[in-house]
């Protein structure tokens, strides 16, 4: 067994939070100037821009890419040959978000779902563990933005519904949404598992790489379908018409029951910010 | 065509009357910010008969909550938020006189009535580009409901803050005329 100190855990996961947020990823950067040039709309192309300018702005003068710096999704794959010492996981985890969000002048956007009192330190942090083979520890720090989260829906579709069911319900909610969740978006589909799989499978398709195509050339293909019926909505950057709704499409699968059709729609926003660090 | 107006809070009628969807709108001088719970709190303020942390009329409202300031700096990152879940607040605030609000996204059918009815305008700005637009606050002070915390009202000193006109006082919407131009399906 491996011993990895949960101290370490914290330090690790306060300079995701960090960096996430600063720094976007070289695959967003290369997405929006990408966007900067295809886009038609003269007003969604000035987007474009004005997004480059705001990331290079973000990493020079040490000011958050958005204020909304986001819920702390935080994934930690755990080699199953690993010794979590010193500590809880969770605990240290949750550490590492509370320092992480007030050492890097992050906002604090977590509250009572009823009172709406501040939590005051972004905790708690929402935490997925999985145990995969290997003795080391992976984690993803994930800050997502709210007003993208509530453009997220989940459907529960019958299996006569099919693909061209799952394909409607995906356009519909990128047409409901609208200008809503910050357009030019990329879009996060889980099809399969059950009600939580589903949706924990579309928030896990953000994770890749901007713009990889799922490796199974069949949802590849599914993916290619729904970016371009996304992109005849004419949503545009920021809603306010254009070619560019989304810049792009993942879509992750695994069998369901054989009663059901789930399929879960993860919207995020341009700020897409994820952090990886493997101890 | 779309034209750039450069306008200084507080705003007349006669500032927001010359406005159409598409014109960008260069806001400079003192705007207030308030989101979800800062709204909550106005309303509930008017309703009990109190008085409000600031005069309403003429005043634009920004939908923001910041994030916090390093040391020596004005503001954090101060991007638009959505501003639909403001919409059961602000037509009573523009019966006191608002004549602006800044946000981004779709407004609601008794927003855009309000504003035609008492003139106002809906200004859009970037979503997400919080650290551009922080470049155009000079000044930042919170006036109302600290314990909110980045939900609280802050007075905010602006120059030539980036806006488009979404909604103006006719009830035309942006976002419906410049999507139309761009859609090539027929789904729904």
């Amino acid at each position: 067994m491996r011993q990895i100190e949960v101290a370490q855990v914290t330090q690790a996961v306060k300079a995701a939070a960090i960096a996430a947020n600063y720094e976007p990823g070289a695959d967003l950067l290369a997405a929006l100037a990408r966007g900067a040039e295809a886009e038609e709309s003269p007003i969604g192309k000035e987007i474009f821009r004005q997004l480059l300018e705001n990331a290079r702005i973000a990493k020079e003068e040490r000011i958050p890419m958005c204020q909304d710096c986001g819920l702390a999704v935080v994934f930690a794959e755990i080699g199953q040959d690993v010794h979590l010492v010193g500590g809880d996981l969770d605990q240290a985890i949750n550490a590492g978000i509370r320092q992480g969000y007030a050492e890097g002048f992050l906002r604090k956007s977590l509250c009572h779902p009823l009172t709406r009192a501040n939590t005051g330190d972004n905790t708690p942090a929402v935490i997925h563990t999985e145990i995969v083979p290997g003795d080391r520890l992976k984690l993803t720090v994930v800050p997502k933005g709210g007003g993208s989260e509530n453009m997220s829906r989940l459907f529960m579709l019958k299996p006569a519904d099919g693909l061209a069911g799952i394909k409607a319900r995906v356009v519909i909610t990128v047409e409901e949404a609208g200008p809503n969740p910050c357009p030019p978006l990329i879009v996060g589909v889980g099809i399969g598992g059950n009600f939580e799989r589903a949706a924990l499978l579309a928030k896990k398709s953000l994770l890749r790489e901007l713009g990889q195509a799922n490796p199974d050339p069949e949802v590849a293909a599914i993916e290619r379908q729904l970016l371009a019926e996304v992109n005849d909505l004419g949503i545009g950057p920021q809603g306010l018409g254009g070619r560019i709704t989304a810049m792009a499409v993942h879509v992750l699968m695994q069998p369901c029951h054989i009663a059901s059709l789930p399929v879960a729609v993860n919207i995020q926003c341009h700020a897409s910010r994820h952090q990886e660090v493997v101890l | 065509m779309a034209k750039t107006v450069k306008l200084t809070a507080p705003l007349t009628d006669q500032d927001v009357l010359q406005l159409n969807i598409g014109d960008t709108v260069l806001v400079s001088g003192v705007i207030y910010t308030a989101r979800d719970a800062a709204h909550k709190r106005l309303v509930d303020l008017l309703a009990a008969g109190e008085p409000l942390p600031m005069d309403l009329a003429g005043q634009i409202m920004y939908y923001v909550g910041p994030s916090p300031a390093r040391p020596g700096r004005v503001i954090g990152a101060a991007g638009p938020t959505t501003s639909y879940r403001m919409d059961s607040y602000a037509p009573i605030l523009i019966k006191l006189g608002l004549k602006a609000m800044i946000g981004k996204g779709k407004r609601g059918v008794e927003v855009i009535e309000a504003m035609k009815a008492h003139k106002a305008v809906y200004l859009g700005a970037t979503g997400g580009a919080g650290a551009l637009i922080s470049q155009r606050i000079k000044a930042a002070e919170v006036i109302a409901f600290p314990e909110l915390g980045p939900e609280a009202v802050h007075r905010l000193e602006v120059e030539d803050f980036p806006t488009m006109v979404i909604n103006d006082c006719q009830g035309h919407d942006l976002y419906e005329h410049g999507v139309r131009e761009y859609r090539r399906t027929t789904a729904r």
